[in-house]
Order: C-alpha cells, then sequence, then structure tokens
C-alpha cells in the first residue's frame, strides 16, 4: 500500500506536484495517468525517497521509505531503465544490488530468467536494447521480492510481444496480492492494464476512480438521435436542459440527458424518432476531456496559426 | 513468461513476503552490506582496472624518467659542483616523484565513482537500495581509499626500487633502510589515498565529471600555479598550504624550508579531503538525487 498524503513539490518556483492525496491499495493494478510534464515522475521519484517533498509525506509499507531497514524486499521500482554503468554486465548490476539488500546473488539469475534475459546475463549493459534495459529493471524491481511495485513507463522501447507480457506481468503480480503502481501517458494502455486509475494533470490530482467508473466519472455520455424535425426536437430538449448540437440530415448530439428521458421527451412533443443511439465516449475521450486543461505542451492549432 | 495470466480482480488480501523481517537487519549489517556492493561496483567494471594499472604505470615511469634526468645532469658535472649536487639531492623524493602524474588518474577515478553515477542516472537505483545516504557515500569512500593506499603503496614501493636502481649507477641512491625512506614510500601510497578521498568527496559536491575533475586540477595544479606567481612574502606562505605543496611535505627526505614538516603538512592535505567529504555528504543529504 502507497498512502499519499498532501504532497507538494516545487523545484524553484516551478510547482511539479501540487497537494495530491491518494491511496495506492494492494491487490489491483493501479494506473497512474497523466499528459508528459503531469507530476508522475517526480510523485514516484517521492515514493521511493529521491527527492524531498516541500510539503506532505508519502508512506510505502506503512513508514516513510527512507525509513525502511532493507527497502527492495518491501518496494521495487522501475524509474528509468536506462539508469546502468554501461561498462557492467547485466548480472554484476543484479548482483551488487542483492547484496545491498542481503538478498542472496542465486536470486540475481533468478530474476534474469524471470524476465527472459538469461542469455544476456553476461552482456554489458551498453551492449542490451533498450527493450532489454527495460526487462533488466523490471527484474531490479522484482529481485527483492517485494509487496509494493512501481514501474514508471514500463512499456517503453519494448517490443510489441514484450507489451503483452508486461501486461500479464502487472496482472499476476497484482493477483498474487501486491500492490501495483504503474504511470503512463497513454490511455489505452491503462485500459488494457489497470483496474483503478489516478489521473493527474498540471500536477494536481484529477481523477481517484476504478477504471469502470472513470468514464461515467468524465461526464461524457452522449446520444444520437436523427429525427425529420430536428428543429422541434431540438427546442424541447433545450427546454429539458440538454446540451443539443446538430448535424447534417436531421442528426442531434444530446448531452445531458439519458435515452430514456430522451424517448419520453419525444413522445410529449410528438416528434417521430429514427435513431435514439447512446454513445459512449472511449477512455481515451474521456482522458483527453478531463486532463484538457492540464496539458503543459499543447502543440498550437495550425489552423489558427496560418489565419494570424 | 510462464506465469499464468490471473483474472481481472484481484482478491485484495495484502501481500505478505516470504521473508522479510526487517529487524535482524541492524545499522551495522546494512552499512558492511554496502560496502561490499561498493565494492562489487568497482571490481565489476573494466575501467577501474585500465586506470589504475595506467596510473601505476605512469608513476613507476615518470619516477624512472626523473631519476634518469638526475643521473645524466650529475654526470655532467665537475667534482666540486658533484660535491654540492649530492648535498642538494634527495634520492627517495625522485624516487616516487610519480605520484604528481598518478594523482591525475586517482583522483579522476576517485571523482567519477560518485559523478559517474550522476550521469547515468544510477544515483537513483544506489540511492533507492540504500536509502542511508550517508551509508552509501561512506561505503564508497572507504572502498576507493583503501583501492588507492594499495594502488599507491604497490606503486610508491616499485617506483622506489626502479628510481634507486638507476641512480645507484652514479651513487646517487639511498636505501630502504635508511632513516625517513619508510616514510617518504609510504607517503607515497598515503598521498594517494587522501587524494582519491578528496576526490570522491569533489564528486559528491559537484555531482558533474567535467565540473568536479576541473576542481580537482584547479586544486592540484592552477593553485599553485598562481601562489607561484604571488609577491615574495605572500607566494612561498600560500604554496605550503596548498593540497599537493602540503601533501607532498610527506616525501621529501631532506628538511626544507619552503614546505611544511612531514606530518602536520599530511594533516594539512587531509583536511582538504575531510573539507569535501563533509561538503559532500551534506550536499548530498539536503539534494534532490
Amino acid at each position: 500500500m502507497i498512502e499519499v498524503r498532501g504532497l507538494t513539490k516545487r523545484y524553484g518556483r516551478v510547482t511539479a506536484i501540487d497537494g495530491l492525496s491518494f491511496d495506492v491499495l494492494p491487490g489491483r493494478v493501479t494506473g497512474f495517468l497523466g499528459p508528459n510534464g503531469s507530476g508522475k515522475s517526480t510523485t514516484m521519484r517521492l515514493v521511493v525517497g529521491l527527492d524531498i517533498p516541500t510539503s506532505g509525506s508519502v508512506a510505502v509499507a506503512g513508514r516513510p521509505y527512507r525509513e525502511l531497514a532493507r527497502p527492495l524486499t518491501e518496494v521495487g521500482a522501475l524509474l528509468d531503465a536506462g539508469a546502468l554503468h554501461p561498462g557492467r554486465r547485466a548480472r554484476d548490476h543484479l548482483r551488487w544490488l542483492a547484496v545491498t539488500n542481503g538478498i542472496s546473488r542465486r536470486r540475481a539469475d533468478e530474476v534474469l530468467a524471470l524476465v527472459g534475459l538469461e542469455s544476456a546475463a553476461r552482456r554489458r549493459a551498453s551492449t542490451l536494447s533498450l527493450g532489454m534495459r527495460q526487462r533488466l529493471g523490471i527484474a531490479v524491481a522484482l529481485l527483492g521480492n517485494p509487496g509494493v511495485l512501481l514501474f514508471d513507463e514500463p512499456i517503453n522501447g519494448l517490443d510489441p510481444e514484450g507489451i503483452v507480457w508486461v501486461r500479464r506481468l502487472m496482472r499476476s503480480l497484482a493477483a498474487e496480492g501486491r500492490t501495483v503502481f504503474v504511470s503512463s501517458h497513454l490511455m489505452s494502455e491503462m485500459a488494457l492494464t489497470a483496474d483503478h486509475l489516478v489521473v493527474v494533470g498540471r500536477g494536481k490530482l484529477v481523477a481517484d476512480a476504478a477504471l469502470t467508473d472513470f468514464v461515467e466519472q468524465a461526464s461524457l455520455r452522449a446520444s444520437r438521435v436523427v429525427t425529420p424535425e430536428p428543429e422541434r426536437l431540438a427546442s424541447a430538449l433545450d427546454g429539458a436542459g440538454a446540451t443539443v448540437s446538430a448535424g447534417p440530415d436531421g442528426l442531434l448530439e444530446v448531452t445531458g440527458l439519458t435515452t430514456a428521458r430522451i424517448g419520453e421527451l419525444a413522445l410529449a412533443a410528438s416528434v417521430v424518432l429514427h435513431e435514439l443511439t447512446p454513445v459512449r465516449a472511449s477512455l481515451e475521450e474521456a482522458y483527453m476531456e478531463l486532463t484538457a486543461d492540464s496539458v503543459e505542451y499543447r502543440v498550437a492549432d495550425p489552423a489558427a496559426g496560418a489565419r494570424s | 513468461m510462464t506465469t499464468a495470466v490471473p483474472s481481472r480482480s484481484g482478491d485484495g488480501s495484502a501481500w505478505s513476503p516470504a521473508s522479510g523481517d526487517g529487524s535482524a537487519w541492524s545499522s551495522t549489517r546494512a552499512f558492511g552490506a554496502s560496502i561490499s556492493a561498493e565494492w562489487l561496483k568497482v571490481t565489476t567494471v573494466r575501467s577501474s582496472y585500465i586506470t589504475l594499472v595506467v596510473s601505476l604505470a605512469a608513476m613507476v615511469g615518470v619516477s624512472a624518467i626523473v631519476c634518469a634526468s638526475n643521473v645524466s645532469s650529475f654526470d655532467k658535472l665537475g667534482l666540486l659542483e658533484r660535491t654540492v649536487f649530492k648535498l642538494t639531492f634527495d634520492p627517495a623524493f625522485s624516487g616516487v616523484s610519480g605520484v604528481f602524474l598518478a594523482q591525475l588518474g586517482v583522483g579522476v577515478l576517485g571523482v567519477l565513482t560518485m559523478t559517474s553515477e550522476y550521469s547515468s542516472g544510477m544515483i537513483r537505483t544506489s540511492l533507492a537500495a540504500v536509502p542511508r545516504r550517508l551509508h552509501l557515500l561512506m561505503a564508497k569512500a572507504i572502498v576507493y581509499l583503501v583501492i588507492a593506499l594499495v594502488v599507491g603503496l604497490v606503486g610508491s614501493f616499485c617506483s622506489f626500487l626502479v628510481g634507486q636502481s638507476i641512480l645507484s649507477g652514479a651513487g646517487l641512491s639511498t636505501s630502504l633502510s635508511a632513516p625517513g625512506v619508510p616514510r617518504v614510500v609510504i607517503g607515497g601510497g598515503l598521498y594517494l589515498a587522501v587524494l582519491g578521498l578528496l576526490g570522491v568527496g569533489l564528486g559528491a559536491m559537484i555531482r558533474r565529471t567535467a565540473g568536479a575533475v576541473a576542481a580537482l586540477f584547479g586544486l592540484l595544479l592552477v593553485l599553485p600555479a598562481i601562489a607561484a606567481a604571488l609577491p615574495s612574502p605572500w607566494g612561498p606562505d600560500v604554496s605550503r598550504y596548498l593540497p599537493n605543496e602540503a601533501g607532498s611535505a610527506l616525501l621529501h627526505l631532506t628538511d626544507r624550508t619552503d614546505v611544511l614538516a612531514p606530518w602536520s603538512g599530511f594533516a594539512v592535505f587531509a583536511a582538504y579531503a575531510v573539507v569535501a567529504m563533509v561538503l559532500g555528504s551534506t550536499l548530498l543529504l539536503r539534494r534532490d538525487a
């Protein structure tokens, strides 16, 4: 379990994290989602005590990370897969880490096998591909067989087979009752892996919800209505508090009302309906909507640029 | 990957590690483990060996060249001048003078023990494994101090023997049993050990290789040049307290007025390394990794 309480981190005048509070519970995969620069990596670094919070606190396994006697046996983290000495062999990298926490050196070979890197055990880090480094980073996280696991963008650089493997690994770790906290800027990836989502934007908490509740919370449910009398229906729906936008050929897009209510209002107004379809926003749309105000680096609208 | 694909919802039960008893893991044991790990880090990278072997070879080589050039200038002198030369010549210092080249390699490797962790980002892995930051820095310092001391002693001893065999042709040599000579030969090792520690401290303070190496070379090479340019009463007074001048007091066999007494000079030199380590520790504890 990871407990984040009122966590704030400022670097000079830049506020990276602004009063974040949430829990990451065991037994499920919690996705940590946000645009680039929204504070995900900063939060991860604060969790493992690398950065010192400006205010607030984080506890892992009940205590601040720095107070853990053998931290690798309680928390495993993949923060930056490239963080290797280029001249050191993969197995040696795991061995020195094992030694720091009194983990048997045999375990280094075990985790190498677990991530499918046995054949690369004697290769120097500089000769490993990005995907292999990512696997080695995951091996480091698993080294102490910890109950809490953090992965910062674990699928970066992985091939499709590797991505599927990581998804299965996350799910199986959570099923064993471990706490699994995975960051990503890709909603589509989280949709496939996570049970629960913590969404941040500009260092602030945007959502903390089960994956299934996430779309509803984003209140993006809409309905597609087709009618020969769009003007009459639109005014009737408008009067009931809906937001209506008209398309071609009598198409209306309606938000703010359920399909059942739209049907009732159409009947009351004696308008014929040719189509009434609920449109569920995709997770991607829900995510875009939620974080729309909090994207730090947005590409300027090219059309707007051309006009000026 | 052989793990079965689990169902989508975990049962929510807390994970309990098989053997996660932190209470048996004392701070002393943790520190010992950090030292072993740092030893593994140094010995599993080829560049460590290359740098140390090159430093060792440079030390012996330069000492041999200095001794040979002394012999050749001695050979050109007349009888009376030879007597004067012998009065002021320091065969032990010439024999270990290669430390002044070896110090660059040993110092840079000391810097790299810290800065290479920052440049690769590995410092985050290291601090995640060893969150007690002083443990990490002290383990590095101890491991590297011992390595620099051993390399320094071996280099100093070899340089001395090679140097004396060259000097003996002109009758200028001394021996290990002569008064003060063991202090000079051991001093060569101590000098490099302290220099290695100074490098580690500067690396911890500055974090970037280029900056830390520049600071090290500034202390060792640039400051003495500036001090030498100072007007008469100040120049020598400042010079003798500079790191390499103070440290090399241990390497002079004869009493000299322009350097501190051997052990007080060494103490001043060691103080530089200690100050660098204290500043490095303070900054390591305060800064984000």
